[in-house]
């Protein structure tokens, strides 16, 4: 061992890798990759099951909601918005300069084009997940009672600690009167 | 010490088993001979009484355990199950919902203790780290036990607690569904709390020996702030502190009792014995009232992220007492300016809290904002300045000295 191990020295003092050298790395690196691979299922079990994942979709039924009116529907365990929206309320989402919006997105680009009287939004608060009240707050939007978030009538955050829009999910349109969300 | 004459024996079965496991000398140089100041006051009842509650939360919990079912069909039935038909059920679970704020009440005051008398000076820095360690780790576990009833706040709590994370740059909203298992909160997140919620009352024991072993080896500070210099300084922990924690524990005992007997869910919220329903948000929501001045102090910094870095910094801050506060003399007592900004910061301290209760409108903001830039001016100006500047009453020459006058013997 003495003999070697000085052995090894002398190679390191002209600036070569030893036999020693190579296995030591070559241990340390299996070990890390050997402990990386064992710990990695302890924290991915953690992650949705094959069962959550399962991609649900919903189809609701647009001909029962008058203007002005909007429903609450359940979509993957959480609350999605669709609002039939009334003139004022399309207008004024409108007319909203772009530079004024924490998080600056147009109204045509949140509704499909040609329905634009249909908002249809996850209705989740971007801060911390509460479900926000509809018609409330001071923009003819969604209110957030936990932390005091206003949206829009477009569901564009536009005051209180919320940093982003109300998510606009996928959907698409079955027909005039039908969608499918997910 | 000969105040505190280390353990002997004549015992040969004792004898026996000390020289293989040195347990019983271990347990009396803690508990019977170990060498405490002899000026202690009440306020040092209060880490026994934590311990108390650490094991009272224990055994109440494991019981509960016998009959709670951790399902987000069952969960809220099993509990009122619990309170109805399970016998004493109700005393059971009245204990631990509210041995959980007693536990809180104790280590609140606990704390404030150490940050009055300048118990986290060197050389107990350590001791003070693993007591907010503890303090981390019983928020979790209170949170996490909030949510096992499934009512309408456990929900709301856990959906708004969780979310916090999502604050993070770039990894938030992979951490966020991480937590929950899915993409709300859910069954998954149930389990994973009743798990933890399980396990972190232990992981608490563990750090409480590292805590009394640091303890016991910078021994107790006391009130006057000033290290023992002999055995004149101290008497041994049996019987006189016995005794005195003895005594406390039952005066505390008469206040946990008047809650669990006369008023049990006062210290609750009445929207947790509805179901929890993912569809509905309370129209107001609050955490239990230990976490209210943190809360509070989310709630006044408009940006998501930086409310949550200002909650997480109102206790890390903790974390740098120690040389936050560089004056030489420990105890409030000999220091009179300190003394005042230490009330001042208790009553902020309280203020948050009550306007953490209140919604979050109107005059509360503005309150809400003064109060936390407070809470952090004591810690970041004001301490520091007072260490710089004041100047402290002279400090007594021994413990002995100053409590037995001329009658102490050198
Ligand atoms: C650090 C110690 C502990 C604290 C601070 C604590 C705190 C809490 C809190 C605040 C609740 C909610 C009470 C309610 O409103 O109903 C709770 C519930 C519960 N805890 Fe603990 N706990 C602790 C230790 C334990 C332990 C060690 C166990 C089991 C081994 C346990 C098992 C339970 C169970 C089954 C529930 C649900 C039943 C219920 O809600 O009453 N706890 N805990
Ligand atoms: S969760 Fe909506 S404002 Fe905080």
């Amino acid at each position: 061992m003495a003999t070697s191990s000085s052995a090894g020295h002398d190679a390191h003092g002209s600036g070569q890798a030893t036999r020693r050298d190579f296995l030591y790395v070559a241990t340390v690196g299996l070990g890390a990759v050997a402990v990386g691979a064992t710990v990695w299922p302890l924290i991915d079990q953690m992650n949705p099951a094959a069962d959550v994942l399962a991609l649900s979709s919903t189809e609701v039924d647009l001909s029962k909601i008058a203007e002005g009116q909007g429903i609450t529907v359940q979509w993957r365990g959480k609350p999605v918005f669709v609002r039939h929206r009334t003139e004022k309320e399309i207008k004024e989402a409108e007319e909203v300069p772009l530079a004024e919006l924490r998080d600056p997105e147009t109204d045509d680009a949140r509704v499909k084009a040609g329905k634009k009287q249909w908002l249809v939004m996850v209705g989740v608060c971007t801060h911390l997940g509460c479900i926000p009240l509809g018609q409330q707050g001071d923009y003819d939007g969604w209110f957030c009672p936990c932390h005091g978030s206003h949206y829009d009538s477009s569901g564009r955050i536009r005051r209180g600690p919320a940093p982003l829009n109300l998510p606009i999910p996928e959907y698409q349109f079955l027909s005039d009167t039908k969608i499918k969300i997910g | 010490m000969s105040s505190s004459t280390p353990f002997q024996t004549n015992s040969k079965v004792i004898k026996w088993i000390e020289a293989r496991l040195p347990i019983i000398s271990t347990i009396d140089g803690a508990l019977v001979s170990y060498p405490a100041p002899r000026n202690l006051n009440y306020w040092w009842n209060f880490g026994s009484l934590a311990g108390f509650m650490l094991v009272a939360q224990i055994v109440t919990g494991i019981i509960l355990v016998m009959h709670y079912t951790p399902h987000v069909t069952m969960a809220f039935a099993s509990v009122e199950h619990i309170m109805r038909d399970v016998n004493y059920g109700w005393l059971m679970r009245y204990a631990h919902a509210n041995g959980a704020s007693m536990f809180f009440v104790v280590v609140y005051i606990h704390i404030l203790r150490g940050l009055y008398y300048g118990s986290y000076k060197a050389p107990r820095e350590l001791l003070w780290w693993l007591g907010i360690v503890i303090f981390l780790l019983m928020m979790a576990t209170g949170f996490m036990g909030y949510v096992l009833p499934w009512g309408q706040m456990s929900f709301w709590g856990a959906t708004v607690i969780t979310n916090l994370f999502g604050a993070l740059p770039l990894v938030g909203g992979d951490i966020v569904t991480w937590l929950w298992g899915g993409f709300s909160v859910d069954n998954a997140t149930l389990n994973r709390f009743f798990s933890l919620h399980y396990l972190l009352p232990f992981v608490i024991c563990a750090v409480v020996f590292l805590h009394l072993w640091a303890l016991h080896t910078t021994k107790s500070s006391n009130p006057l702030g000033i290290e023992i210099k002999g055995d004149q300084d101290t008497v041994p922990f049996h019987p006189y502190y016995t005794a005195k924690d003895a005594f406390g524990l039952s005066v505390f005992l008469m206040f946990f009792a008047y809650w669990v007997f006369f008023n049990p869910n006062a210290l609750g919220h009445p929207d947790n014995y509805i179901e929890a329903n993912p569809m509905v948000t309370p129209a107001h929501i609050v955490p239990e009232w230990y976490f209210l001045p943190f809360y509070a102090i989310l709630r006044a910094v408009p940006d998501k992220l930086g409310g949550v870095l200002a909650m997480g910094g109102a206790i890390v801050i903790l974390f740098f007492m120690p040389y936050l506060d560089f004056s030489k003399v420990r105890s409030a007592k000999f220091r009179p300016i300190y003394k005042q900004a230490f009330w001042l910061f208790v009553l902020d301290g309280i203020l948050l809290g009550y306007v953490g209760a209140m919604p979050a409108e109107g005059i509360w903001i503005l309150v809400g904002r003064i109060a936390s830039v407070y809470y952090f001016a004591h810690f970041l100006v004001i301490v520091p300045l007072i260490s710089w500047f004041e100047k402290p009453l002279p400090v007594p020459e021994s413990i002995a000295k100053a409590v037995l006058g001329d009658a102490a013997k050198a």
